[in-house]
């Protein structure tokens, strides 16, 4: 289905990441707020429905446990049901992996339906992410109930999400929304910023 | 004197940081650590305000959040106006401007108070038994002046400028109330090492032990203990502590609501920060260390400004430095009011004590306070005040051992401190649906069984000397945490002996005596009194009839006695009148922090497609669609809606149009059973459905009325591109995956949302396939080759698209769908590759004249939930060999099957002029009776340029069997005359679409 000659590279509706933030979306973060809310760049996204048991399609494992997220930053798989994932991939890699994951899956009952352009990714890192988070999300994403690795479908605020966290010293967060929700899931978490008072409040995790 | 009752030495606050604010328009001097009521009471000012109902004078009663008389409209700057304050919670900042309120001209002379005089007149019930008639009466002299009496202070008429934010959080243990058993609770559970949260209302956790300056804990005053406690707490990392935060309402599943004030007390400048953050707290276990309120004794006229509770005159010493009054008289039915007593005459006070207690059931308290040379009458009632303003005088009296009051005598002072015992606060542990239990000996209802993961502790559950209320604490924060770990504490005892009392006796006549019971609303023991003679007997009623405890402080000082007042008139016991229900919220919240940030474009997520930023710059109008934003119509310059509309409606039939309808809802569905799951979700038939054609789709709830409809194309034979309404999105694909796991989990099915995926234009007209032409790579779009209800896979522009040739205008038309991302750089080239063509947007207003041109319906607009297809004329599309689908039963109903149900017509009015209303009724005959029958309605209606002349669809009884009869439509001034016709107005042969 994807071809390589694009007409033009993907107008993304947060803009690209080294553009300024888009009307409507609030002022920036508050300096030394401990907190980096950027829109992610244009990537490919996967949405893959499948029953019954399989260890991996294109390299991906699919025998993970409901509410993780396996893989790095430029390829992820997140389970989000029994039957569900979300998979994330470099945009240039898109091709390649849903061949793979085709062939891979030929034979068994499924769906694996092209989402790249109806999900958007924001990236919220730093030490009052998750307060942040929080402003709109009522999960707890304390390290004991949601530790790096753990995935979800979840709210902000009035907006459908799905919130992965990713490993590493610094806490990362990746929210997925859908195109039209980005405005606001992103001008309510340039809001959030401003909520998230002292950083000593991140004792509240 | 800038602060003549200001103690040299003591007290809180800090002397070295004066803070100057206004009361009605005076500038007063107080100190950073002040609130404005104690700033107020040190430069002597006990006048702040005048009653609800009778206009008296009132003073400051409270040093809490109880505070029911001192209500102040605080200004913080433009657009920072706030009545209702309690002065006795507002922190003292540089600038502040307060008011009083409630009164006019002046506070001190207020023409209001003229209905103190009339007092007589505003009797318990007086609006029930006044406002009655005559009927005439009520809009123009009653209401208004009702209006103008229900409620205290101005509300603010300018945009709130502030920022509030909102947080959720989750914590193992959370702790309401940083006093002694709060923190006894936090070191406990801290410990443990679980997450603990400590709200506490104040400026300064510490509760009661902020104002404690005799009693020692553990062998240190109680002022270390407490710094070494917060230190304690501060240091640890599973610890979050939040003064100024009030925890107001509980929910379900220990789910508490908090509000913090976090910048009102800076000085101005934390401009970025939020003014007020709602906590939304998911606790595992909750400790209610709240404290209790003190009550106020009812004598007659125990309103007078400087009549004080009489731990709050000690709080005002001890923790602000103030003395209330040089000569204070204690009035008291329990020792708590001795310690008071102490701590004023140590601050230098002249102070007397009155018990209504015999000498025999005081215990040691009065001969301490004699050894202190503090004059003690016990045995001694209060049957009234003197002084205007401010009190002068108290008069008291001795009952005898007939309990007749003796000969009276008057005790000079500039203020009292009264106390009638304590009230637990369990309004939270009522809020979490646990059940109260009377306590007689206590004259108090007490948390009895919990419904909630939660527990009280200390004086919130009854238990007033300090080292049980710390052993209390710390076990109800212990075990919360799951620890059984107990420490001991010791500390100074604490007085508690207590006598309930419910009015003090008197020799007066009850009926002329003025005594307060709840100071907010104006409620007097004679209102109460009257209410019970007049028949209300439950607490309820009687709340409701005498308005008492209904004020924004929800009776916090006032519920006992009230309730005491009534058992004793219906001579029951307490519990057997029953208690009020306590509702969130404990103390007022602001709307803020409930809205928090959902305001602006933060209110609700305002969905755009990819075009709109296009559409925005050329001019279109906007109307809203579900969350969604469209294009209604693109005027050009001078143009009315009525104009662009037209033009744009001319231009699609001429030449082409262009329109954006990327909000259409698309599913994918997808799976080797997909075409069976089409079939039993609508009423057409798809397995012989060819890939590469489309269908237009209908689907029936189960009662069989029509739910969605769209257009769906088999792109392969597992795979299915649905499509719904704009608004039926996210509802369709409920009603599918409801159906698939519920009733369905054999058919091999997935569905997933493609509605932002895919962007859809839409290009229609004759000449749009010669725009798209010189664009499109890997289509034949011949008509042979491409007919009219089919779909294709290819590129255009190089953009991989899903092209269908599909039409909602009735002309040769395409929906081009591109992933959304490159639906803008689609958009201009096909508006560029258009422009000789004379390509024209249009929005939805032209989109919804030209299907009505066709008769095509719009589902919310032809249907309303009661329409089958059969009642729009679109019985034919369903599948007869199917044989079950959903709401296929149902339409085998008789009412669905009887004849006379309303059908989908057109109507074409004898003025061609004339543009019906939609929602307009439809008559058979004019001249009939009222209520007439109703045939029907007008479901769409428009001016046609096409046509020339208006159009409209109707829903109509019998409709299709009324063709060319003349009907009758209401309009604003009348009616109107219409022929009914069949519901197509343009190419009813139906030739252009397939050009």
């Amino acid at each position: 289905m994807l071809e390589a000659r694009y007409r033009t590279a993907r107008a993304l509706p947060l803009g690209r990441t080294d553009a300024p933030a888009p009307a409507g979306a609030g002022l920036p973060a508050p300096a030394g707020a401990g907190l980096l809310i950027r829109p992610a760049a244009a990537e490919a996204r996967f949405s893959l429905r499948l029953r019954g048991p399989l260890v991996a399609a294109a390299g991906l494992p699919l025998d993970r446990p409901i509410n993780t997220v396996s893989g790095d930053e430029t390829r992820w798989i997140a389970r989000l049901g029994p039957d569900e994932w979300l998979i994330g991939a470099a945009e240039t890699d898109a091709d390649i992996l849903a061949a793979a994951a085709i062939a891979d899956l030929a034979g068994r009952a499924h769906a694996l339906v092209d989402v790249s352009h109806r999900n958007v990714g924001i990236d919220v890192r730093g030490a009052a992410a998750a307060i942040a988070l929080n402003a709109g999300c009522p999960l707890d994403l304390g390290d004991a109930a949601f530790p790096a690795g753990s995935a979800t479908r979840t709210l902000f605020g009035k907006a459908e999400i799905v919130l992965i966290r990713r490993p590493g010293p610094v806490p990362a967060y990746r929210v997925e929304c859908w195109r039209s929700f980005a405005t606001y899931v992103y001008g309510l978490l340039q809001e959030a910023a401003f909520g998230v008072g002292p950083l000593e409040r991140a004792a509240a995790r | 004197m800038a602060q003549p009752f200001r103690l040299a030495r003591g007290g809180r606050i800090d002397r070295a940081r004066p803070v100057r604010f206004s009361f009605n328009g005076r500038t007063v001097e107080g100190y950073q650590g002040d609130t404005v009521a104690s700033a107020l009471l040190a430069s002597g000012i006990h006048l702040v305000g005048r009653s609800f109902k009778y206009h008296r004078p009132r003073g400051i009663l409270s040093h809490g959040p109880d505070e029911p008389s001192a209500l102040l409209s605080v200004d913080r700057g433009p657009g920072r106006v706030d009545p209702n304050n309690r002065a006795s919670v507002v922190e003292l900042r540089e600038g502040l401007k307060t008011r009083s309120q409630n009164h006019w001209p002046s506070l001190r002379y207020d023409v209001g108070a003229v209905n103190d005089l009339l007092s007589p007149v505003f009797v318990a019930g007086f609006y029930y038994k006044t406002f009655m008639w005559p009927r005439t009466f009520w809009d123009r002299v009653y209401e208004p002046f009702i209006r103008s009496a229900a409620g205290l202070g101005k509300a603010p008429t300018e945009a709130d400028p502030d920022r509030y934010a909102n947080r959720h959080a989750h914590c193992d243990v959370l702790i309401v109330g940083a006093g002694p058993a709060g923190l006894a609770a936090a070191l406990a559970a801290a410990r443990t090492g679980k997450r603990v949260i400590v709200a506490d209302e104040g400026a300064e956790p510490g509760g009661s032990l902020l104002h404690d300056v005799t009693s020692e804990i553990d062998g240190r005053p109680a002022a270390e203990w407490l710094k070494a406690a917060l230190a304690d707490l501060d240091g640890r990392e599973n610890v979050v502590l939040l003064p100024r935060t009030t925890a107001f309402g509980y929910y379900n599943h220990n789910h508490v609501a908090l509000a913090e004030r976090v910048t009102d007390h800076l000085p101005a400048g934390a401009a970025n920060a939020p003014r007020e953050r709602l906590w939304q707290v998911r606790a595992g276990e909750v400790v209610l260390a709240g404290g209790s309120h003190e009550r106020p004794l009812v004598f007659a006229d125990n309103d007078r400004p400087g009549i004080l509770l009489a731990e709050s005159v000690r709080v005002f010493i001890n923790r602000y430095g103030v003395l209330p009054g040089r000569r204070i008289v204690f009035a008291t039915s329990g020792a708590s009011a001795y310690v008071a007593a102490l701590d004023a005459k140590r601050a230098g006070a002249d102070v007397t004590l009155v018990d209504l207690r015999l000498e025999a059931d005081c215990g040691p308290e009065p001969a301490r306070l004699r050894a202190a040379g503090i004059t003690v009458l016990t045995g001694h009632t209060v049957v009234g005040s003197t002084g205007r303003s401010r009190v002068a005088g108290l008069l008291v009296a001795p009952i005898g051992s007939d309990g007749r009051c003796g000969r009276r005598r008057r005790l000079a002072c500039d203020c009292v401190g009264m106390s009638g015992g304590w009230t637990p606060a369990v309004h939270l542990f009522s809020q979490s649906r646990g059940k109260l239990a009377y306590d007689p000996a206590l004259d108090a209802f007490l948390p009895g069984t919990s419904a909630q993961a939660e527990r009280s502790a200390g004086a919130a559950r009854g238990t007033y000397d300090l080292a049980a209320c710390l052993a209390e604490g710390d076990a109800a924060g212990a075990a919360a945490a799951g620890s059984a770990e107990r420490r001991p504490f010791t500390a100074t005892p604490t007085p508690t002996g207590f006598q309930p009392v419910r009015i003090m006796p008197t020799d007066a006549d009850p009926a002329k005596v003025r005594a307060v019971v709840d100071f907010q609303n104006d409620v007097t023991a004679k209102d109460i009194k009257l209410a019970v003679r007049e028949g209300f007997q439950s607490i309820e009623h009687v709340k409701r009839y005498t308005t008492t405890g209904m004020a924004t402080d929800q009776g916090k000082t006032s519920n006992m006695n009230a309730l005491g007042i009534v058992a004793g008139q219906l001579d029951k016991a307490l519990p057997g009148v029953g208690t009020t229900t306590f509702r969130p919220p404990y103390t007022p919240v602001t709307f803020g922090a409930l809205v928090g940030p959902a305001r602006h474009a933060l209110f609700d997520p305002i969905r755009t497609t990819p075009i709109h930023g296009w559409a925005e710059a050329h001019g279109a109008l906007f109307e809203n669609v579900a969350l969604w934003r469209r294009a209604w119509y693109f005027p050009k310059p001078g143009e009315d809606l009525h104009a662009a509309v037209a033009r744009e409606c001319r231009a699609v039939r001429a030449g082409v149009g262009i329109f954006d309808a990327s909000t259409l809802g698309k599913i994918e569905i997808v799976g080797p059973d997909a075409a069976e799951f089409m079939n039993r979700l609508y009423i057409n038939p798809w397995a012989k459905l060819e890939p590469g054609r489309c269908r237009y789709g209908l689907m029936l709830k189960e009662d069989g009325y029509i739910l969605d409809d769209g257009v769906v194309a088999r792109v392969s034979p597992e795979c299915f591109h649905v499509t719904t309404t704009t608004g039926g999105a996210a509802r369709v694909l409920a009603h599918m995956e409801d159906y698939l796991q519920t009733e369905w989990p054999d058919l091999q099915v997935f569905l997933t949302s493609t509605t932002e995926q895919w962007a859809v234009i839409a290009l229609q007209g004759p000449r749009a396939r010669e725009v798209i032409a010189p664009l499109v790579e890997g289509i034949d779009l011949s008509p042979q080759a491409f007919p009219h209800m089919a779909m294709r896979s290819g590129t255009l522009c190089g953009v991989p698209t899903r092209l269908f040739r599909v039409s909602f205008t009735g002309e040769l038309g395409f929906e081009i769908n591109v992933p959304s991302d490159h639906a803008l750089a689609v958009w201009e080239a096909l508006m560029e590759a258009g422009r000789p063509h004379g390509i024209t947007p249009y929005g939805t207003e032209t989109m919804h004249v030209l299907r009505a041109e066709k008769g095509y319906i719009i589902v919310g607009q032809e249907t309303d939930g009661t329409v089958t297809p059969d009642d729009v004329g679109l019985a034919g599309m369903i599948a007869k060999a199917k044989r079950d689908f959903v709401g296929k039963r149902s339409l085998a109903r008789p009412d669905v099957v009887a004849s006379g149900r309303k059908q989908l017509v057109g109507l074409v009015t004898d003025d061609p002029s004339c543009v019906l209303d939609e929602g307009a009724q439809i008559v058979a005959d004019p001249n009939q009776p009222i209520p007439m029958r109703m045939l029907g309605h007008v479901t769409s209606s428009y001016w046609s340029a096409n046509c020339e002349r208006s159009i409209a669809l109707a829903l109509v009884a019998g409709g299709r069997d009324l063709l060319g009869q003349t009907l009758h439509v209401t309009t604003p001034d009348g009616f109107t005359t219409a022929t009914v016709a069949e519901p197509v107005f343009f190419d009813p042969k139906g030739e252009r679409i397939h050009a």
